[in-house]
């Protein structure tokens, strides 16, 4: 299953500076925004674990969208991820 | 109201926008607004409200210029350094249209001014930059029932958003905690750039004219969000109002200002503590101090340690704690009455503290020296010690 993965307002810096990435996840089985997580942990994140999750869940701060849409209003970490899915990570900016 | 033939010529480019007319003209006119923050989203945002005629702009800033501030803060001058920030906003305001009413707050707003100082208005802008600020803007807006036009920006990104109108959430609803300090990036350390605070702070002055203008698509509800590295703009649908939000639930738990520094971990500025104790006119920068040839007390309010690390010439040793603790020998209190006195300390801030001190409760009128030590340094002497 083929899969968009962005990052914006500096939560990139924890996965390597990389902001757009194309992933292909297995696709024999089913994957909610809570496995997924568990899954970036373990492959992407390139710092410190307490920077981007607190518990299974993200941390505060940052913003999950589905196809620029608020994750909440779609489940959250419920929600099955579908083919094509662009699935964003935003971090709150705060500076002026 | 009416409007003056001035008015209708000076606005008639504006007038002539089919959604504005003459009878838009007048809810401008008849607006108050307020905006927190004369950086670099208030700067651009107070440039076109009043340009746009709104009728009352109240700027809130504690802060003074600095020159790190002049490549985005684009109504600051170099004649403005170390001066009020509020102060070269309203006159910028007034050399291009004297007939805004400009009400300036040179204060830190916190939990005990908040409410009085946004009350007298319609709508709030937060053109902040820091977390506590950003959420003890949002609770008083809930709490008096106003809309809250949000931009924020760094590096080149900039996100905008209108809290707590039209039965839209209010920024607790969507961050209901604060994020960790240690991941909060501020404007010192990550930079900021001059178009992107410029461009939310355009879509930031447009919402707020729509909103008075009773336009019936503001942006609540969604986040628009400015990337110039690949120059996308996405507007991101947001939750709704959150029925159980602390704040403007059905039920809600916070009924007035909290301690927002405290909630958040953070401080409310976004560069180092800095204190703004003493009026610009009882302060001296370095170069006056090398300077000056009258004679004077020099006080040194670092601990004796310090001191004798380094001092400057003929500075005499009086410790903050001998001072706060009322121990300074009654011989130098007699002495500090008949000549100018002069504090300074590592880095401006404890010499603010000692002037004040003096001048309350000896009512001696003496100056600090900006930047102290560390500035005496970089600007004077490059061999004087620093630690
Ligand atoms: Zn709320």
């Amino acid at each position: 299953m083929e899969i968009k993965l962005d990052f914006g307002g500096g939560a990139e810096v924890l996965f390597d500076n990389i902001k757009k990435r194309d992933l292909t996840l297995d696709s024999s089985k089913k994957w909610t925004i809570r496995t997924f997580l568990q899954y970036m942990k373990e492959n992407l994140l390139t710092d410190r674990e307490e920077l981007f999750l607190q518990g299974e869940c993200v941390r505060p701060g940052i913003l999950v969208l589905i196809n620029d849409t608020d994750w909440e209003l779609l489940g959250e970490l419920d929600y099955e991820i579908q083919p094509n899915d662009n699935i964003s990570f935003i971090s709150t900016l705060h500076g002026g | 109201m009416a409007l003056s033939n001035e008015e209708i010529k000076r606005y008639s480019r504006q007038i002539i926008v089919p959604n504005i007319g003459v009878k838009g003209q007048l809810k401008l006119k008849e607006s108050k607004v307020i905006v927190i923050g004369a950086g670099g989203l208030g700067c651009p945002v107070i440039s076109q409200l009043s340009g746009a005629g709104i009728g009352t702009i109240g700027i809130l800033d504690y802060d003074t210029v600095d020159l790190t501030n002049l490549h985005r803060q684009l109504l600051h001058t170099v004649n403005d350094i170390n001066c009020e920030k509020v102060k070269s906003v309203e006159r910028n305001i007034k050399e291009r249209n004297p007939n805004v009413n400009v009400i300036t707050y040179n204060v830190l707003l916190n939990s005990s001014n908040a409410l009085n100082i946004l009350s007298s208005y319609d709508i709030v802008v937060d053109a902040t930059d820091n977390v506590p600020t950003r959420f003890l803007l949002n609770d008083a807006c809930v709490l008096l029932k106003k809309p809250l036009v949000s931009g924020s920006a760094l590096q080149l990104e900039g996100q905008i958003t209108v809290y707590n109108y039209n039965k839209g959430p209010c920024y607790r609803c969507i961050f209901p905690k604060p994020p960790p300090a240690e991941t909060i990036q501020n404007c010192s350390d990550a930079g900021v750039i001059s178009p992107v605070t410029s461009l939310i702070a355009s879509l930031q002055s447009m919402e707020v004219l729509k909103i008075i203008l009773n336009h019936d698509n503001v942006l609540t509800e969604k986040l628009l969000i400015y990337d110039a590295a690949d120059v996308s703009f996405r507007k991101i649908k947001l939750r709704g109002r959150n029925p159980s939000c602390e704040v403007c639930g059905d039920n809600p738990t916070i009924k007035e200002l909290i301690d927002y520094e405290q909630f958040c971990g953070t401080c409310a500025e976004d560069k180092n503590p800095n204190l703004k104790i003493l009026k610009h006119d009882q302060r001296m920068t370095v170069q006056e101090y090398a300077n000056m040839k009258e004679e004077h007390l020099l006080i040194d309010v670092r601990s004796p340690n310090e001191f004798e690390i380094c001092h400057l010439k003929d500075a005499i040793n009086l410790p903050i704690k001998t001072i706060q603790s009322g121990k300074t020998d009654v011989k130098l209190v007699n002495d500090m009455k008949l000549k100018q006195v002069i504090f300074v300390c590592r880095r401006g801030n404890d010499s603010q503290i000692a002037s004040k001190y003096f001048s309350e409760k000896f009512n001696i009128q003496s100056k600090d020296i900006i930047g102290g030590l560390y500035e005496w340094n970089n600007s004077i002497d490059k061999e004087f010690p620093i630690y």
